[in-house]
Order: structure tokens, then C-alpha cells, then sequence
């Protein structure tokens, strides 16, 4: 879900800097711009490499709407300009117009990520009558077949383009979030016409990042790395023709790459996210890395209090906390040694380098594991549920 | 629908944020800012003052107009720098124009 983090267009004039450019929030770990609100996890959709933890949050677990408004409330309060409306899937709580209006009024820029299978027409007006800013709707590919046997859901593909459509007459900015691996990467060029086809202002090509679910179907799901150049030739060729009309934001998959990531711009520098129970976390997987202990929104304390002073959010923020070769690379304030969820998923120790980092004395081990098993044959998906996960039968891979 | 996009800003433009990028005073940061779709940008001073003139209505001219004479500046330094930024802004999709008035 490299789809909520982007705050950073690739280049900015002078009079218009992004933010966060402006002002080094090194020091003073301001309160981020934007947050992501996942409400439920809750998902009609099975993707295999759905972004939520493999321990998915139950129904009765979720915060109530009263809980959620008081949220919203407290994060415009602080400083909070953007909420991204998230899951699972947004639309499966009934109170979601609820939500989105008390954000507006409270005058937060809204965003929708969503599945869209769940959404009539008029429903998605009322959530544009309630102030909702932007759409994204994710989608599994191009053609049907496919798009639905990643999904694990029926006549999904069809719902998304019907919904998307709504989107633009109900004049709402649309984002088609395109999510690419092995089994769809040659429809890339399709993806984009069809960003096109549906007017979209935005289209994200984000490569699966391989944690929880996803990394459960690596083999299933890891491009080549001539898929992989031939993706970014694509987006690079698109970006320069579609200047001014189509924005697309574009995220690889780090184990092919010598440099990792800046996850999340740094652990606790400009990004949290709240569980649907209400934990704040320092990013949508964090749950993964065991020993760590979350506060909720339902302690006695104020989530600016959480952002600034709880020991999860601190960490591993800056770089007190690093060991070599991270400690005293030219690079610990550049990439802050990658992605804590991914050093701890693939090392066991999350203040390890990220693999994904050349000088991770396991970065070749991982980089020639992820090559044989993008050559390998295995298609079949494990689909994400609540329980735990259902292999796809081997007929339909 | 939203208005044209792939617009090319000329002195006879008439420029508008659309829906989606909406500015606003920060007030915990105390600047301006633009928010859109998973971008917040922050615009110098002189583009938050050129885009409250833009409504939809006034051209680049007549912003250029007022801006030179408040200033007292050369207009076409001011038209040249204004058409700059609005195209910029335009090619990161977050201008429009209104649609054609009936004026």
C-alpha cells in the first residue's frame, strides 16, 4: 500500500515546494501532514498481497463511530490536514458518510482507498455530498479473468470500471491504484489506457512490497528483473507523454534494487496510521515486528503524546538505535537502513539493515532467492482471510 | 466533469484551482498550503496571492494588472513570472480552466 505514503512528487519548483522539503522535521518529529485511517479490515476481496497484517482485526474489535469522530476531531486539532479513509475495505462501515462529513467539517482533506465492489451510486454521491475529496479505487489488472482470480471475487473487475465511471460524473478526482507483480506486469501498457480510458488524474503503478500476505505468496507474485526494467521503461516513457494529464506515481520492488527504501520516510518521522481497533502505528505492518507494544487511541493518552513519546514510535526513530553497517553509512539519514518490518521479516531482528540494502551481508542471499523464484512456476495464490489464509486450488492457477 | 486538462497558460487564461486542490492556512504550521491527492504543496507568497485572484474569471492579464499595480512593478515581468508558475501548477494537474462563460 505504497499508495498512501507518497507525499513527495518527483521534482517541485520553487514556489511550490513540497512541505515537508521545506522544513527538516528531523528535529522536532512535527505532526504528520497525512494519516491513514484503516476503519476496518473488513474486505469482501481476498488479494494475496493485501497490506494488512495476517492478524486481521475482528468486527467487534473496531472502534465505534462515536470513538472514530473523536479521532478525526483530535487529529485536525494537532495539525493533521490529510486522512485517508482505508481497510480492509472503507465501505464495508455503514458509517462511513458519517465519517467522511465529520472530517470535512472538522476540515480535513478526505481521501477513499477502496475495493469499490461494495458501492451503489448513490452512495458514493452521498459521500461526495458529505465532502469527500478524492477516490482511489484499486484494481487487479486489465481483464476480467485475471483481474477477478487475484481478487478471489466475482465480476469485481466489471463493479471497479462501473464505480470509477461514477467517480468522474460525480466530478470527484479519480486514482487508479494499479497493483503490479509477475502475473499482471505485461498488462502494464492496457493499466495505463485505461487509467486514460477512465479519466483518472492519477495513476499509482505500485509494485507489491513484500511483507505479511504478500510475502507469504512471493513465489507467486515476484517480477523478473527484465519484467521489472521493462515496467520502469514503460512509466518513464508514460510520464513524459502524459505530462499534465495523467499524474503517475511509480513504486518498485525493493529487492531488486542496490539502495533500500526510505520506508515510510524514516520510523516515526512523518507518517502513523491507526488499526481499526485503534492502535497508532508507525506504519500499516509494524504489528508484524513481535516484542513491540502499540498505544491505542482508547489509552488515557492523546495521540499527539503517542506520536512524540511512546517506546514503539521511538524505537527506532533517528539513528541512536542503529547497529552497523547502518551506524555509520554516509547514507543512515538518507534511507534510515530501510524498512524495520522487512529487516525483522526476513533477519528476525528489526534493527538489522533491510536486506533490500546491498551492504546487508544477506542482501545476495534474498536477491537470487527473489530470481529463482520469479523464474519458478509456482502461480497458485493464498488468499487473505480471517482465517489465516485458503490456497487457491490448483485447476484455477 | 472537471475542466480541460493539458492547458496551456496564456495571458488570456482563465485559471481556477480545481475540486480536488484546495488552498488553505495551516494553522499549527502557519503557512499555505495546497492540498490534493496525496500531496500537500506549499506555495511561496506570491503564488498564494496570484492564486486567490484566480477564480475562474479573471484572466492572467488582469491578475498581471493588479499585481503591478499594488507592486508598482513591470507588468510584463510580473505577466511572464505568474504565466511560469500557473503553467507549472498546470502541469502537475492542479490547475484548470473554468469552462467557457457567457460573460
Amino acid at each position: 500500500m505504497s499508495d498512501v505514503l507518497g507525499n513527495i512528487p518527483p521534482e517541485t519548483s520553487d514556489s511550490l515546494a513540497v512541505l515537508e522539503k521545506q522544513r527538516s522535521t528531523a528535529e522536532t518529529f512535527g505532526i504528520p501532514l497525512a494519516v491513514l485511517l484503516e476503519i476496518t479490515h473488513r474486505c469482501p476481496l481476498q488479494c494475496p498481497y493485501c497490506s494488512n497484517p495476517v492478524e486481521l482485526d475482528r468486527s467487534g474489535k473496531e472502534l465505534t463511530t462515536e470513538e472514530w469522530k473523536k479521532v478525526l476531531s483530535e487529529l485536525a486539532e494537532i495539525g493533521v490536514l490529510q486522512v485517508h479513509f482505508s481497510g480492509g475495505e472503507p465501505t464495508a462501515r455503514k458509517d462511513l458518510v458519517e465519517l467522511v462529513k465529520h472530517a470535512s467539517d472538522a476540515g480535513l482533506y478526505t481521501n477513499l482507498i477502496t475495493s469499490a465492489v461494495l458501492l451503489t451510486r448513490e452512495r458514493l454521491s452521498d459521500l461526495a455530498d458529505a465532502g469527500l475529496c478524492h477516490v482511489q479505487i484499486s484494481f487487479q489488472g486489465v481483464e476480467e479473468g485475471l483481474a477477478d482470480r487475484v481478487a478471489g471475487y466475482k465480476n469485481a473487475h466489471r463493479k471497479k470500471l462501473e464505480v470509477a465511471k461514477w467517480t468522474r460524473e460525480l466530478d470527484l478526482p479519480l486514482t487508479v491504484n494499479a497493483v503490479m507483480h509477475r502475473q499482471n506486469l505485461h498488462h502494464l501498457p492496457d493499466i495505463i489506457q485505461m487509467a486514460l480510458d477512465l479519466d483518472a488524474d492519477r495513476l499509482e503503478v505500485a509494485n507489491v512490497q513484500y511483507y505479511g500476505w504478500a510475502l507469504k505468496n512471493r513465489a507467486a507474485l515476484m517480477p523478473t528483473v527484465a519484467q521489472l526494467d521493462e515496467c520502469t521503461r514503460l512509466v518513464e516513457e508514460a510520464r513524459e507523454r502524459l505530462k499534465g494529464r495523467l499524474t503517475i506515481d511509480y513504486v518498485v520492488p525493493d529487492y531488486y534494487a542496490l539502495r533500500p527504501k526510505k520506508c515510510m520516510g524514516g520510523w516515526g518521522r512523518q507518517f502513523f496510521n491507526i488499526s481499526p481497533a485503534g492502535k497508532v502505528l508507525p506504519c500499516h505492518a509494524a504489528e508484524s515486528i513481535t516484542g513491540l507494544e502499540f498505544e491505542s487511541v482508547r489509552s488515557n493518552h492523546s495521540i499527539a503524546w503517542i506520536w512524540q513519546n511512546s517506546e514503539a514510535f521511538n524505537r527506532y526513530r533517528g539513528t541512536g538505535w542503529m547497529k552497523e553497517p547502518c551506524k555509520s553509512c554516509e547514507f543512515r539519514e538518507i534511507d534510515f537502513g530501510g524498512c524495520r518490518c522487512q529487516a525483522f521479516a526476513l533477519t528476525g531482528d528489526a534493527a538489522n539493515t533491510d536486506p533490500a540494502c546491498a551492504l546487508s551481508p544477506l542482501h545476495e542471499t534474498i536477491f537470487k532467492q527473489a530470481e529463482r523464484e520469479a523464474e519458478g512456476e509456482t502461480n497458485r495464490f493464498l488468499y487473505r482471510n480471517f482465517a489465516g489464509g485458503t490456497l487457491e486450488s490448483e485447476n484455477d492457477a | 466533469m472537471a475542466g480541460p486538462r493539458n492547458i496551456s497558460v496564456s495571458e488570456a487564461s482563465r485559471p481556477v484551482l480545481p475540486r480536488h486542490a484546495k488552498l488553505k492556512f495551516d494553522e499549527t504550521r502557519k503557512v499555505w498550503v495546497i492540498l490534493a491527492p496525496e500531496r500537500v504543496l506549499a506555495p511561496d507568497e506570491i503564488a498564494v496571492e496570484v492564486l486567490q485572484l484566480c477564480n475562474g474569471e479573471r484572466s492572467v492579464g488582469d491578475v498581471a494588472d493588479q499585481l503591478a499595480a499594488k507592486y508598482a512593478a513591470p507588468r510584463e515581468a510580473i505577466l511572464t513570472d505568474v504565466i511560469a508558475m500557473l503553467q507549472d501548477l498546470a502541469d502537475k494537474g492542479f490547475l484548470t480552466e473554468a469552462r467557457e462563460k457567457t460573460s
